[in-house]
């Protein structure tokens, strides 16, 4: 069959042992000397009518001998994982005792403090899961906990994914599935922790009421049809119900099914190392090792989620007492992943609304709330299409990048986590003023300011460490690494002993590759008689943000830079420390390169010698 | 690492590039090489499972034997409930055991070397590309779509409009729309102002220079407003009617309708929140600040409850009062604004009852 020219040709004639001189592809597979398999064995038996009849046997040779690699930080999104499915395992026990309805009931319980006392059902039944039902404080307690692992874990995964580049294609779409199962995870939380009816959730209940209301146009409206009419009524605690323990853990599941199938079908990335490549998956299979040490790990969540629910209590809702909305406590916070936007409420000043044509237009709430959410989720999702197209690469990767090698993706999140941190922490601020003994009118005017500045200053300091680090990286190359053996010269003079590093130690700090900005691979924006090349706004964008993102990157060692060092060294060993002193003078000192023009300077000279 | 580009890619390619050196030597764990190690970490393994199935039988016997009702005290913690805490642990350590043990077995005596598989490019095969442009075209034009555009179009305004008669029922039916409820209180002319919960009126010559109330409007306080309104009723009232009354030194009001809309520097606020509508619960009896503990919008009580900080705009609205012939402290009139968050028809109400006004 011909192939019509303008189709990419397949990669995949360009990839395996074959493809020549190119060095990165030519990968030793380890012998594996302890094979343990015996020649004779035999196909289970009990499989052999299952697999007649479903075909069972290939898809469990595809899924036994799938390779996963091994790094702690893959570890964060299993803890997800398996937090999720201890909330579903906890909440379908809940389900078996809480009632959801807001019909008036006088509490006649275990617990004497609020004996006599009306309440609604919802709450009624929460304490009696809590007191009455043998071991459902246990449940009640794993839940939560559970929950809050949860998104502690997604959030720490999506860190890993953010700062290692996994995002990068072909797992773009895995990412944009990632940020809706996070968001999913976010109201998921809220919904569950509303539907006890105590005083502090029905509190945070309350201000999602007040939320909803300052949406332009249709707040009102979508006030009143959520809540089946004013505030309260008796119809959100059943909806959220349903929402809670039906409409959205099914999309979450589904969601998270194909969240995994993604994983399986570009195989795991793995981080730098010798023998790993784009072309290959480095690790574990399935049968044994993954299965023990995943399978092993649930139990390990699990157990730690259980002693935590053990000894550490968690929304003692008996406390706070039935939803009364007159009453409110001070320290009423919604749990941990709701603070940011709690806390953005906080900040907004007041002047943000106004009136038109007498109508009234609520910026003080609405972008804390119900704008900022969909916008800090929305940025997280395309976030990866938007670097790809300020960096226009769009090959493959699987080998993780760490994060100091991409210096201003890495400053860009430390800086979007920093606004998050201020936002949160302005939530707890009226707890923070207590405890630090400060004022809290201070703390919020510095709150507002912190929003604002602290990101810049993450952004120049985290890009400025990456840097260094990438110099460290290069100078540990150079002139490998410290021995502590200092060593003295016939002339008296003391040096340390650097050994260089072997091939193996080298390449993770190697491997890397260095993009330019467009706007020097494409040729400058004027050709040689001085006129401006005409560029379309978008372009002209594109470039400026390129150069945004990689004019400073350092690149990695190279062989011949390698070689020059090594004649260096051995110049020193020769002639002494003067000769080696004129050779520190021979490069320019660090601090003089904003855009480490020396090192791109000095691989052009290396290539060029 | 050009090798997978498609398109032109940034990278400088032409520099030399260090070889990956492949994979480094295998060096044995100490139980690959020495079986009495081997053994030992078979016998924790053995050990934590063995653990794990003590604790399972541990907790099955806790639940039945120790009284749920047992408390007692834990160094660190305080005082507990041992029941759960037995519970918990006892779990915990029967989950533990399993998977310590097994991640510990995959450790110290599964195979530890690394296994290769080859990744191939997701992309499908021209040929599949082919076909399936193929599959699509005849289907195409197989349903004659390509030639009666008024099969295309009545089948894609029935898919169009199908779903709405599952989806309007379910939306329409969620709420009553908005009318009247955010403009309007229980609180009418003459109804005297209760204290909640104990549903005592007020006597104006008692309230005590600086003493703050919770009221209620009359007939909506306590135990009572339940039973005779019922609950929905009942929350809503107390969602929306309730206001703060304090007594200020008339002389520090700064406002001229803020004094006559009280009683003897007695002025009663609505207690909901301009911003979201939590409870303004806070009064600063030395400043006469009103502190919203949700969000830390204040609220200046002898400038007519102005908001003189955090997220809130506007003013509380101020409940018009005055006292009866027996010297009860009464509304003079049901607020005169919507009290509680904004909204956006909230200076025009003719936008959600057109028909009344």
């Amino acid at each position: 069959m011909s192939t019509t020219s303008h189709v990419p040709q397949g990669a995949h004639h360009l990839r395996g042992d074959d493809s020549g001189g190119e060095a990165t592809t030519t990968v030793t597979v380890p012998p594996y000397s302890s094979d343990q398999g015996d020649k004779d064995a035999k196909f289970p038996k009990v499989i052999g009518p299952v697999d007649e009849r479903t075909g069972l046997a290939a898809a469990m040779r595809f899924g036994l001998g799938k390779v996963f690699p091994d790094h702690w930080s893959f570890l964060l999104g299993e803890i997800a994982m398996y937090s999720m499915v201890i909330c579903l395992i906890t909440g379908t026990f809940l389900t078996l005792w809480f009632v959801p309805s807001m019909g008036h009931v006088t509490y006649d319980g275990s617990y004497v403090p609020l004996k006599g006392v009306g309440m609604s059902e919802a709450y009624a039944s929460t304490l009696d899961i809590s007191f009455e039902v043998k071991g459902g404080l246990l449940m009640r307690q794993l839940h939560h906990w559970a929950a809050l692992f949860f998104v502690v874990g997604i959030a720490l995964h999506a860190a890993r994914v953010f700062f290692t580049g996994a995002f990068r294609k072909p797992r773009e779409i895995n990412w944009v599935i990632g940020v809706v199962l996070s968001l999913l995870a976010a109201i998921e939380g809220f919904a569950g922790y509303s539907l006890p009816d105590d005083l502090l959730s029905g509190t945070g209940i309350r201000a999602m009421n007040g939320f909803m209301m300052s949406a332009p146009i249709i707040g009102t409206w979508l006030t009143f049809f959520v809540f089946g009419g004013e505030f309260p009524g008796e119809m959100i605690i059943p909806r959220l119900y349903i929402a809670h323990v039906l409409l959205i853990p099914a999309i979450l599941v589904g969601l998270f099914v194909a969240h995994l199938i993604l994983i399986v079908l570009p195989k795991h990335t793995h981080y730098p190392g010798p023998g790993r490549t784009d072309d290959n998956v480095v690790g574990f299979p399935v049968m044994p090792v993954y299965a023990a040490k995943a399978g092993g790990f649930f139990f390990v969540v699990f157990g730690i989620t259980a002693l935590v629910s053990a000894l550490v209590q968690i929304n003692p809702v008996w406390v706070f007492g039935p939803y009364d909305p007159t009453q409110v406590t001070a320290g009423s916070q919604p749990d941990f992943y709701m603070w940011f936007s709690d806390g953005a409420l906080r900040l907004l000043p007041g002047w943000l609304e106004f009136s038109l044509f007498g109508t009234v237009w609520s910026m003080n709430i609405f972008l804390g709330s119900l704008l900022l959410l969909p916008l800090v989720w929305l940025i997280l999702g395309i976030y990866p299409f938007l670097e790809a197209w300020i960096t226009g690469d769009r090959r493959d990767h699987h080998v993780l990048q760490r994060p100091r090698n991409a210096p201003v993706r890495t400053a860009i999140g430390m800086a979007a986590i920093s606004m998050y941190l201020v936002l949160a922490l302005a939530c707890i601020n009226d707890i923070l003023a207590i405890k630090l003994g400060l004022s809290i009118n201070d703390l919020t005017v510095l709150f507002r300011i912190s929003f604002f500045v602290l990101p810049v200053i993450v952004y120049f300091v985290v890009k400025r460490l990456c840097l260094s680090l990438q110099r460290h990286d290069r100078e540990k190359v150079l002139h490998g690494s410290e021995t502590g053996r200092v060593v003295r010269t016939p002339e008296g003079r003391f040096f340390e002993v650097h050994e260089p590093l072997d091939a193996y130690e080298r390449w993770p700090l190697v491997y890397y590759d260095t993009p330019r900005p467009i706007g020097e691979t494409v040729g400058p924006a004027s050709d040689q008689h001085g006129v401006r090349r005409p560029l379309a706004a978008a372009a002209g964008l594109r470039r400026a943000l390129s150069s945004f993102y990689y004019k400073d990157s350092i690149s990695a060692v190279t062989p011949a830079e390698l070689a020059a060092a090594h004649q260096h060294g051995e110049h020193e060993a020769l002639d002494g420390p003067e000769v080696a002193a004129a050779i520190e003078q021979h490069g320019a000192p660090v601090s003089e390169a904003p855009g480490d023009d020396y090192y791109r300077d000095g691989i052009k000279a290396g290539r060029h010698s | 690492m050009s090798t997978h580009d498609n398109t032109p890619a940034l990278v400088d390619d032409a520099q030399d590039r260090f070889a990956n050196p492949g994979f480094p030597p295998h060096v044995p764990r100490r139980a690959d090489v020495d079986e009495s190690a081997a053994n030992r970490a078979s016998v924790q393994v053995v050990a934590l499972f063995t653990l794990s199935a003590l604790a399972s039988i541990a907790f099955l016997v806790a639940y039945f034997v120790i009284d749920p009702e047992l408390r007692g005290s834990i160094i660190g913690i305080g005082e507990v409930n041992l029941f759960h805490v037995v519970l918990g642990l006892t779990m915990g350590v029967s989950l533990l055991g399993i998977g310590l043990g097994a991640v510990h077995w995959a450790k110290t005596l599964m195979p530890d070397e690394e296994m290769v598989e080859q990744r191939h490019s997701l992309r499908s095969s021209d040929e599949d590309r082919q076909e399936v442009a193929r599959q699509l075209s005849h289907g195409w034009r197989g349903s004659q779509l390509n030639r009666r555009t008024a099969i295309l179009g009545s089948a894609g305004g029935a898919l169009g409009l199908f779903a709405l008669p599952l989806v309007v029922p379910v939306v329409a039916g969620l709420g009553p729309r908005p009318r009247d409820e955010l403009y309007t209180t229980n609180w009418e002319p003459g109804l005297r102002l209760m204290i909640d919960p104990s549903g005592a009126p007020i006597r104006a010559a008692d309230v005590t220079q600086g003493s703050v109330f919770h009221v209620m409007p009359e007939g909506w306080v306590g135990d009572e407003a339940f039973e005779v309104h019922g609950a929905e009723e009942a929350m809503a009232s107390k969602s929306k009617d309730q206001v703060i009354l304090v007594k200020l030194d008339p002389s520090i009001i700064n406002s001229q309708k803020q004094r006559d809309w009280g009683y003897e520097g007695i002025v009663a606020y609505s207690k909901v929140c301009t911003h979201v509508g939590c409870p303004v619960a806070l009064y600063e009896q030395q400043t006469h600040h009103l502190l919203c503990p949700c969000h830390q919008s204040t609220f200046d009580m002898t400038e007519d409850c102005k908001v003189i900080f955090g997220p809130a705009k506007r003013p509380l609205p101020q409940l018009p009062i005055s006292v009866d012939d027996e010297g009860y402290l009464v509304a003079v009139d049901g607020f005169r604004e919507p009290i509680g968050p904004s909204f956006f028809e909230r200076e025009r109400p003719g936008l959600l009852m057109e028909d009344e006004s």
